[in-house]
């Protein structure tokens, strides 16, 4: 099968509607096709990987411990449009901690998280084979 | 253009999924080949052949049923999604007990996989919904 370079767009926040978890799942179904993937998170979308979620008082599940495993699925390239989190008065602080371990270099734990400018979110969804937007 | 269609929304509540029936039709018109159109999120209830809407209103289930028929197109419904709202055909009414099911002709029930290589197989991947 072809590589192609897959990039999901998150633009909604992770509760109040499904999206985001349903994006979550075709994420990790899709990690085991061997293709090129990305992730951007923009919009209301910074909060899907915002720290310390408590869903506690709503009633329904708490899926943020889960982005925390896509270095395990080798999905370690995120990109989060700093002019979203500009928006919203957060820093890359205000999200979780993801990592990834880099196999050719003795397993070295890397940040998977990069903040870009729209600018720079423009060119990669330009230059991204298959988007999927959720 | 071999073209792989997503749809995220449910019939009715959303026209996300009459536009892409209508975009199917022009696209297989104009000569262009549907690799397969796969239903995600509330997208699924375009699947259920329990859909009964007034007379006087479009069938959307039915449309695309016809469609896939005159067409042999490949309607697949997530399971994952399909299982959270209760759509449901024999093999899943079987595996998870249910005493019946609802599919309507021309849907298959099958996983995330298909909408994978449906992005892999197709020249351009088009996903209707917000």
């Amino acid at each position: 099968m072809a590589t192609k370079k897959f990039m999901y767009v998150n633009r909604k926040a992770p509760y109040g509607t499904i999206y985001a978890w349903e994006s979550l799942e075709v994420i990790l179904i899709g990690a085991a096709f061997e293709q090129d993937v990305s992730l951007a998170f923009v919009d209301d979308g910074v909060y899907q990987i915002a720290k310390g979620q408590d869903t506690t008082e709503l009633g329904i599940k708490n899926f943020s411990p889960t982005y925390s495993a896509l270095g395990d699925f080798e999905v370690n390239k995120i990109f989060v449009e700093k002019e979203s989190l500009d928006a919203r008065g957060l820093t890359i602080d205000d999200l979780m901690p993801l990592k990834w371990e880099d196999e050719d270099e003795d397993w070295a734990e890397k940040d998977s998280i990069k903040v870009i400018s729209s600018e720079e979110m423009k060119a990669l969804l330009d230059d991204s084979d298959v988007l999927l937007n959720f | 253009m071999k073209l792989g269609i997503q749809i995220n929304e449910g019939p009715y509540n959303h026209e996300a999924s009459v536009t892409a029936l209508n975009y199917c039709k022009a696209a297989i018109e104009a000569g262009h080949e549907i690799f397969r159109i796969f239903f995600y999120h509330d997208g699924v209830n375009n699947g259920t052949r329990y859909s009964t809407p007034p007379q006087d209103d479009i069938n959307i289930a039915n449309s695309w049923s016809a469609l896939a028929k005159e067409h042999a197109l490949d309607l697949v419904v997530c399971v994952a999604a399909a299982q959270r709202r209760g759509i449901v055909d024999e093999g899943e009414q079987e595996r998870n007990g249910k005493d019946g099911n609802n599919i309507a002709d021309g849907f298959r029930i099958s996983g995330l996989g298909q909408l994978i290589e449906a992005g892999i197989e197709s020249d351009r991947l088009i996903v209707f919904g917000d």
